[in-house]
């Protein structure tokens, strides 16, 4: 390969490719670095000692209060138990966090990834583990340049350890949702747990070393598709972290500035020192304006209010502000915000409707439940004495936690209709009595015979009807009664 | 790797060529990414490996099995084996109850349905139909209409030993072909079937002596079918009476079986078929609904 073939080739390629560049977060501290810390502190609070609250429900049934158990398919959150069947909730739930991003991003734009996506979270962990053992972003700068000493090696290892140890956590932590918790921590310290656990372990601790230690902000910029959709979401009238130019413009040295200000020519307040861009843990500069990279977190406006009372200009060169709010200064109008306007409002509104049907559904549910089949082959028997038997497979749910019985009738047959469950005895009034133990299912066969000299006609559509023998609860499920003849 | 030579590079993308060259066409030479070529090598190492491990290269008359011993067709057994181990819990307790406790255990009930389905659909849906439906000469399993009884132990007996299926214990009955050894004329087999007709609601021809089909019935086909037609179900008579005829229920079918009569055979199951499955079988017909 000759030389100029190389330089015309790596000409190139440094157009076309571009290595991440590493940003070295610097610490700061203020009112949304507070918010930040909280909202850590009870989001991971929550996640890492959720499984350990316990939430009695009487024998037989587990006693977490937030459990999902594959095994017996059912998933319990303190007073509530869902089953297979009513993994509708879970669909309510989506929607209701769906339109909860919405109705953030309307308000304030992305502080869903800036406060509380798990992603922000555990970045912001980790960057506190790494700030504690490397030091500020001066000494990381240094370090990472250091040659590779044995001091070096001591903090890479150390931080590298808590790392892992916080994403083991994680990892562990996740698994404690799909088992009895304080069972589960004693078989995995004893290497005694189901492999499916170390596997999930071993995942999600390697996706948050890698994610949280690694990715950090590449994860916000180039995977998630949230940056993406949040330009349809946001409008002119949310409030997004602004670098008002309107007030630093034009920007200088304090020096510079305050000798300018001296000669009555303009000067702004944004003294140029970049704090805003070196706390910026996407690496992005606010002064650019609103970029894709920007997750708002507001850490840039506690830095730059930080400077600006020490230099004794008023805070909130960069705010939470509007678009149009800069343009209303320039032309020396009042600021306006509107958060109650119609978009939040219908946001806000779903969000109810969703939240109302989920209780009302949830208050309403029914404690039993019956679903009917109709045998196939054959549709129907023809009996010696003229009759004709229909066969029914009948599921009877018990969601109580204890023993109940049911009394099956069906209804639109003619009166003296056998109705039989096959292995059920107890009958009332000729209607069999099915017990149901707790919290499951029984499948019955049910066998309908019509009555002598009564001609059926080809389909009579009938209702099973089960009635709570002591509560008076009833489900029905509808079906049809076939007999020979034509439609 | 080849000749340093003549490297020619092409002025527009500024990639050297491969030197070859159609109608003035010139091939660029872009090599493929270098991570794209290490995962190939991989794949390549990881085919090595998997040679030595497991069963690969097919040899004349064998093949070459791998050292971790892997082969299929035994885990096929070994899963088989653990399935009918996972059942015997069960099946124990099926083999250890009596019928009528099984069809009362909400649980044993479950299991012997389930198994009965599962082994209806092998061994007896090609005659009786996988609904238990049965067919021309094959019975009904759903109606309330049994030659041998709908008890839960009749069935459990048929189903044990068979019907005229050759084995010491089968239940064997025997309807002597009157027509073909000629027992009867054809004038007289023609009048005793005219009569069962009659008696069982069907069209009769014309002109046949009933009285004297009465006559012929009480001699020669009482003694098994019973005085009023309603079969004798310890000898496997049908009733005559009945909606359902196995053979057909029309007077030419009557005619042929008194002619020349059909004797279906159901094998004897109780070599073929562990305790346990022919227990969860007698269950699960029982459970048509026509059992009695």
């Amino acid at each position: 390969m000759s030389t100029d073939t190389e330089t015309q080739e790596g000409a190139q390629s440094e157009d076309w490719f571009a290595s991440a560049k590493k940003i070295y977060p610097m610490a700061t501290h203020g009112l949304f670095r507070r918010i930040k810390w909280t909202l850590l502190f009870i989001t991971l609070g929550i996640y890492y000692f959720l499984p350990f609250i316990r939430y009695d429900r009487g024998p037989n049934a587990p006693d977490q209060a937030v459990l999902i158990d594959m095994e017996a398919k059912r998933a319990y959150f303190f007073f509530i138990e869902i089953w297979p069947q009513e993994v509708y909730y879970l669909t309510g739930l989506l929607i209701i966090a769906a339109v909860a991003l919405f109705l953030m991003n309307a308000v304030a734009g992305r502080i869903w990834c800036g406060y509380l996506c798990p992603q922000t979270v555990w970045t912001d962990l980790f960057l506190w583990v790494e700030r504690k053992v490397e030091g500020d972003r001066r000494e990381r700068i240094a370090l990472d340049k250091d040659p590779w000493t044995f001091g070096k090696v001591r903090k890479r290892a150390t931080k590298h350890f808590f790392w892992l140890m916080i994403a083991w956590w994680t990892g562990g932590a996740w698994v404690l949702y799909f088992n009895d918790a304080p069972t589960l921590v004693w078989q995995l310290l004893t290497f005694q747990a189901p492999m499916v656990a170390y596997i999930w372990i071993a995942i999600l601790t390697t996706t948050t070393y890698l994610l949280a230690g690694f990715m950090r902000e590449q994860v916000c910029i180039y995977m998630c598709p949230w940056p993406r959709i949040q330009a349809a979401l946001t409008d002119e009238k949310a409030l997004n972290v602004t670098y008002r130019w309107d007030r630093g413009e034009p920007r200088g040295s304090l020096k510079q500035n305050k000798k300018l200000a001296a000669e009555g020519l303009p000067a702004g307040d944004c003294i140029d020192c970049y704090q805003c861009f070196q706390v910026c843990p996407t690496g992005v500069d606010i002064r650019k304006g609103m970029q894709l990279d920007c997750i708002q977190c507001g850490l840039c406006i506690d830095a730059c209010d930080n400077i600006m009372t020490k230099i004794g200009k008023p805070t909130g060169l960069i705010a939470y502000d509007t678009d149009e709010n800069i343009e209303r200064r320039i032309e020396g109008k009042e600021p306006v915000y509107e958060i109650v306007r119609v978009r939040t409002v219908i946001y806000a509104a779903i969000i109810a409707l969703v939240g109302a049907i989920m209780l009302f559904t949830l208050l309403n549910r029914d404690f039993s439940d019956i679903s009917v089949l109709h045998d196939r082959n054959p549709v129907f028997v023809e009996q010696s004495d003229g009759t004709v038997r229909n066969g029914y497979t009948v599921r009877l749910a018990n969601k109580r936690r204890h023993d109940r019985s049911f009394m099956l009738h069906v209804e639109g047959m003619p009166p003296n209709t056998l109705v039989e469950a096959v292995g059920v005895e107890a009958t009332f009034a000729g209607r069999p009595i099915v017990s149901v133990g707790p919290d499951t299912t029984r499948e019955v066969r049910v066998l309908v015979t019509s009555p002598p000299w009564v001609k059926m006609p080809h389909s009579t559509p009938v209702t099973f009807r089960i009635t709570e023998s002591v509560m008076g609860e009833v489900v029905t499920a509808n079906d049809t009664f076939k007999a020979p003849g034509t439609p | 790797m080849s000749d340093t030579h003549n490297k020619e590079v092409d002025q527009i993308s500024g990639v050297e060529t491969t030197g070859h060259e159609w109608d003035g066409l010139k091939e660029l030479n872009n090599p493929l990414p270098k991570w794209w070529l290490y995962l190939f090598y991989v794949t390549i190492v990881w085919a090595v490996i998997y040679w030595v491990l497991y069963p690969s290269w097919p040899l004349i008359s064998s093949y070459t099995s791998g050292v971790l011993g892997a082969n299929q067709r035994l885990e096929a057994i070994q899963a088989y084996d653990d399935g009918v181990a996972g059942r015997s819990e069960f099946a124990d307790k099926i083999v250890a109850a009596s019928l009528d406790d099984i069809a009362a255990d909400q649980e044993l009930l479950q299991f012997a349905l389930a198994n009965g389905q599962a082994a209806f659909g092998d061994n007896c849906a090609p005659c009786h139909g996988s609904g238990g439906t049965g067919a021309e000469g094959y019975p009904n399993l759903q109606d309330d209409t049994w030659l041998w009884g709908g008890t839960l132990d009749d069935i459990h007996t048929t189903l044990l030993y068979g019907i005229r299926s050759g084995n010491d214990d089968a239940r064997i009955g025997e309807m002597p072909a009157f027509g073909r050894d000629e027992l009867l004329s054809r004038e007289e087999v023609s009048q005793v079937s005219n009569f069962v007709a009659s008696r069982a609601g069907l069209e009769t021809d014309d002109g046949v002596d009933l009285a004297a089909g009465q006559t012929l019935y009480v001699d020669n086909c009482a003694a098994c079918h019973g005085e009023n037609l309603e079969g004798i179900q310890e000898l496997g008579a049908p009733s005559l009476n009945s909606a359902n005829y196995l053979y057909g229920k029309s007077l030419e079918a009557i005619k042929a079986q008194v002619n020349n009569p059909r004797n279906g055979v159901m094998p004897a199951w109780v070599d073929r078929l562990d305790p346990a499955t022919i227990k969860s079988l007698t269950v699960y017909v029982h459970s048509f609904g026509g059992g009695q």
